[in-house]
């Protein structure tokens, strides 16, 4: 399987999404202006400040030429993972329902959180065991998840919320502790803490973040067999 | 980049708030420091932004409000020409 992992100006955890996709796939990185993919399965779009964060998280970057791309991805069944600003930047783009506003705590937080995966269902988290606890860590000042209550009760219905903050791990004061969320067709995820971070024990405090990459292999070669 | 000769038009002023009812820790952050500096009797203090532009065709303004100035799933705008 192929990945294409997003670079934008102001992105910085490109590398790390790079390092941890090849350790189920192929991939390559395709700087925000390329149109072309290049026949990739499924993509990453990266943390950092993209455009500087200027005006809102993720405003900016949401109208780059690759983003097209991923639209088109995203309708043709890819699968598409946004990841801290990468999650901002679905959201604006309408790619992923709710936005994400500044921290409660009025912080840059980085810390490690403990993760509840909800639904097994999910093709990002097919590979994790359901009711799991996930330790990865997480890092932003804008990661408080918002969505109005008709969308809150609908993705809470449609089994949308993949994973939560375990008690005492909602930092940013989420609505409902949500920490990732998938769009209606199930295909395109995003949240704020950092499983490209955490795929190594010696440097992420954990590997559990491998287990979101790994079930996106589940699902594309299992799509392809 | 700033192209010669467009939006010279109309001066407009954008204001952007978060909506009613969302947490807005920025004005919670304001509302409680004024009273340490001594200014009491103040509340429902909110932190939004402000856009300014010279604009030819201001029909324009809600459009680029919608799409990219502000966020309408969490933020109001109010848009004043001239």
């Amino acid at each position: 399987m192929r990945f294409a992992v997003l670079q934008f100006p102001g992105s910085c955890d490109e590398v790390d999404a790079l390092r941890a996709a090849r350790m189920v796939g192929e991939a390559e990185l395709v700087w925000h202006r390329d149109r072309d993919l290049g026949g990739a399965d499924a993509v990453i779009v990266p943390g950092g400040f993209s455009f500087g964060d200027y005006l809102r998280a993720g405003a900016i970057a949401r109208f780059s030429p690759a983003m097209d791309a991923v639209v088109e991805l995203a309708r043709d069944g890819g699968l598409v993972l946004g990841i801290c600003n990468g999650f901002q930047v679905l959201c604006e783009a309408g790619l992923l329902p709710g936005a994400l506003l500044p921290n409660a705590n009025l912080r840059f937080t980085c810390r490690q959180v403990e993760l509840d995966v909800v639904s097994g269902r999910s093709v990002f988290t097919s590979a994790c065991t359901p009711g799991r606890r996930l330790s990865i860590p997480a890092k932003h000042s804008w990661g408080r998840y918002y969505a109005d209550a008709e969308t809150l009760a609908s993705i809470e219905r449609d089994g949308q919320v993949v994973l939560r903050y375990a008690p005492g791990c909602n930092f940013n004061g989420s609505i409902n502790e949500i920490a990732g969320v998938c769009n209606a067709a199930g295909n395109v995820f995003g949240l704020m803490p950092h499983p490209e971070h955490a795929v190594e024990k010696l440097t992420g405090g954990s590997s559990d973040g491998l287990c979101i990459f790994r079930s996106m292999q589940l699902a594309l070669e299992g799509a392809r067999a | 980049m700033r192209v010669e000769g467009a939006g010279r038009g109309l001066r407009a002023r954008v204001l952007i708030r978060p909506k009613a009812g969302i947490l807005d820790p920025q004005g919670v952050a304001v509302e409680r420091a004024l009273p340490a500096l001594g200014f009491t009797g103040v509340a429902n203090v909110h932190v939004g932004r402000l856009v300014e532009l010279d604009v030819d065709d201001p029909d324009q303004l809600e459009p680029m409000c919608r799409r990219l100035l502000a966020n309408p799933l969490v933020e109001d705008f109010e848009i004043i020409v001239g």
